[in-house]
């Protein structure tokens, strides 16, 4: 790290660089008799981090394999053990990972404990279960109850708060060390700031032209998911913000060789198999996605110190939010970022997702008279998405919103 | 001024040649789609049964599954927006439209212009379409045309399964075995289609007219089976199979008036 000079890195170069290294670290502590943690990619990270428990992600690390077109061969395997092909393909591929330890991507080291947060996703709570019952490893769950009013409860805060206490008396228990509470304060303090770097430079997306593709958003959410607790995270978010002020000064935008003539925002996780098709038929339209749940996904904000606000924040995140605060999030989205259209991913892979997307739908819809066309796909899972349905389903969308910017505006 | 528009579904290839957008000059429709010899021999049928030339054409609009294959077109639209263009010709009155064709279905909301309010498709699956039927007439031995007359003759409508065509197909195959009769069988077949099709309807605004379009609207069992659904009066027209290929003459037309051919 002393040999690199950060100041005459790109933040994009900064990104490969980053991810890469925190792998390459991971490996190296596992070599060394240091302890490695799986990790989702929404649960407190503060606290292995206090402890110098190297954290890796199976969400981000399948993604690359997803990306790099080697999911088939690990889904077929988790299949042959038994994996309906309805669960989750970043479950099936990690699970497969888990036996084979070999795939397209980086290799990742095996886990000593694994931690999850089911304030994203449910099936993380049975995926987990069987990886500590494989490897015969501690599992640290945070179980942080769905909100189904519009208000986050206080009782709901008690809980989860309680159980970071737990958290951290079994962390003691693992290292048969005390909670460095001291390290702990510090990664609180960079964790925040990095939460308010990550939606400071995504929030860009609302110039017009947007500086940002979400596509390159989707990228630089790998250091997000994986480098929440390291500073090195946050200079690399105020680094690209300040990129993307230049850009956004110059009227740059963020599609690469396309003007932005139609601005949609993208509902629901990225089809990863697919990803350059996905977004070439959005650009080859001039239609820049600028709007995502993503950005305000990681604001996870609070004052360092402050247990129960850490688990406020971690209580209170999009995808645990009711139905009206789903509607409520999405709305606010397309106002903020100025979208003229919807595209919903119905990810096979994410019940969760797809159960609320038409309610939501229906909702945007006739709150916002905003078009809307949905696509089935898959965040890993190749065989689940069809290039011919989502270039006609793309194509109409945009003949909407011509045909609406042409009537000026709905009727 | 003469425009043309062309469907190239999966399963078939259809063709309309209108005059200044106003009325239907020839229509051609040849049974076989996309990467067959449909598309070219659609072309070659419209112009020979016409007697036009394709230089007195001003204006060609490619749609359907194999839209980008239309060598001769100026430009592709969707089926989507065809179809709502062409059934809002047909049918003025017309705010709801299923369009069921070889391999997809929809559901498509639209407003007095004709403009797309929203649409809704069927999921990766065929079951519900076109294909679906053409295996089970294939299953029941009895030519795709001739369903609607069995239809009729239905009292005792089986109930067939409208999750998967490949599971559609052994329940079939299973009620056949054990007596069912053919008519009730195929009653059962028309009415999963529409079992389906009305998940897609129900996501729209529901208005009326309904107009029912595509190859599949040619059958009358499954239309009356749409009516008994929607205990409404649903509007087919004779060139159901057509609309789209219509409404991409329509359009044509429209990208010719913009260029002032």
């Amino acid at each position: 790290m002393s040999e690199i000079n950060f100041d005459e890195m790109t933040s994009k170069q900064m990104l490969e660089y980053l991810v890469a290294k925190n792998m390459e670290d991971a490996r190296q502590a596992k070599a060394k008799g240091g302890l490695v943690c799986w990790s989702s990619s929404i649960a407190p990270c503060e606290f292995c981090e206090a402890m110098g428990i190297y954290t890796v992600y199976p969400e981000n690390h399948v993604v690359g394999i997803a990306a790099r077109g080697g999911a088939p061969e690990l889904l077929a395997h988790a299949e042959r053990k038994g994996y309906s092909n309805d669960i989750c393909g970043y479950a099936r591929v990690n699970l497969a990972y888990m036996d084979v330890q070999k795939c397209i991507s980086e290799e990742m080291p095996l886990p000593d404990l694994v931690l999850l947060c089911n304030n994203i996703c449910e099936t993380l709570l049975k995926w987990y279960e069987n990886i500590a019952h494989t490897l015969n490893i501690p599992l640290l769950i945070v179980d942080v109850p769905y909100n189904h009013e519009s208000e986050v409860t206080e009782e709901n805060v008690a809980y989860v708060e309680a159980q970071f206490k737990r958290i951290i008396e079994q962390l003691e228990d693992i290292t048969n060390r005390p909670f460095d509470y001291d390290k702990f304060e510090e990664v609180m303090k960079i964790a925040s700031q990095n939460a308010k770097d990550w939606y400071d430079a995504t929030a860009l997306c609302s110039a017009v032209p947007s500086p940002l593709s979400g596509f390159d958003m989707f990228n630089y959410m790998a250091l997000i998911v994986c480098m929440r607790g390291k500073a090195e995270c946050g200079i690399t978010f105020r680094k690209l913000k300040a990129e993307l002020e230049e850009k956004a000064a110059n009227k740059i935008c963020g599609l690469k060789g396309a003007e932005e003539q139609h601005r949609i925002m993208w509902d629901g996780i990225a089809c990863w198999p697919y990803l350059s098709h996905t977004y070439k038929v959005l650009k080859n339209h001039g239609v820049n996605m600028v709007g995502s749940t993503y950005p305000s996904a990681w604001a996870l904000m609070y004052t360092p110190g402050d247990l129960n606000g850490m688990a406020r924040a971690y209580t209170s995140m999009g995808n645990n939010l009711s139905l009206k605060g789903q509607i409520d999030l999405r709305e606010s989205i397309i106002r903020d970022t100025k979208c003229g259209g919807v595209i919903m991913h119905m990810n096979r892979s994410c019940k969760m997702c797809d159960f609320l997307q038409h309610e939501i739908g229906e909702a945007v819809t006739s709150d916002m008279r905003v078009p809307i066309t949905t696509f089935d796909g898959d965040q890993a899972d190749p065989r689940n998405y069809s290039k011919a349905q989502y270039e006609t389903r793309i194509e109409a969308l945009v003949e909407m919103m011509n045909e609406q910017k042409r009537e000026g505006g709905d009727q | 001024m003469l425009t043309l528009g062309i469907d190239i579904g999966s399963a078939s290839s259809k063709a309309v040649i209108m005059g200044d957008g106003k009325e239907l000059v020839a229509t051609a429709v040849v049974q076989a789609g996309t990467g067959t010899s449909g598309p070219k021999r659609v072309t070659a049928e419209i112009f020979e049964r016409s007697g036009v030339l394709p230089e007195q054409i001003s204006a060609t609009i490619a749609t359907g599954y194999g839209r980008y294959g239309v060598d001769m077109a100026d430009g592709q639209i969707s089926e989507i927006t065809c179809h709502a263009k062409g059934v809002h010709f047909l049918f003025p009155a017309a705010r709801t439209i299923l369009d069921i064709g070889g391999q997809d279905a929809k559901a498509i909301s639209i407003n007095e212009n004709g403009r797309v309010l929203s649409f809704f498709m069927n999921e990766k699956c065929a079951a519900g379409t076109g294909r679906f039927l053409e295996v089970m007439a294939r299953i029941l031995e009895i030519p795709l045309s001739e369903m609607g007359d069995w239809d009729r003759k239905s009292e005792h409508p089986a109930v067939v399964s409208s999750t998967c065509t490949v599971f559609a197909e052994s329940d079939v195959i299973s009620q056949l075995s054990n007596g069912a009769r053919r008519e009730d069988v195929i009653r059962g077949v028309h009415n999963s289609v529409i079992s389906r099709a009305m998940a897609l309807l129900y996501r729209t605004h529901m208005e009326p007219a309904f107009v029912f379009t595509g190859g599949v609207a040619q059958n009358s069992g499954v239309v009356d089976s749409l009516r008994r659904e929607l205990r409404q009066e649903v509007l087919v027209s004779p060139q159901a199979q057509l609309t789209g290929a219509i409404g991409a003459a329509l359009l044509a037309q429209e990208k010719a008036d913009q260029k002032g051919v």
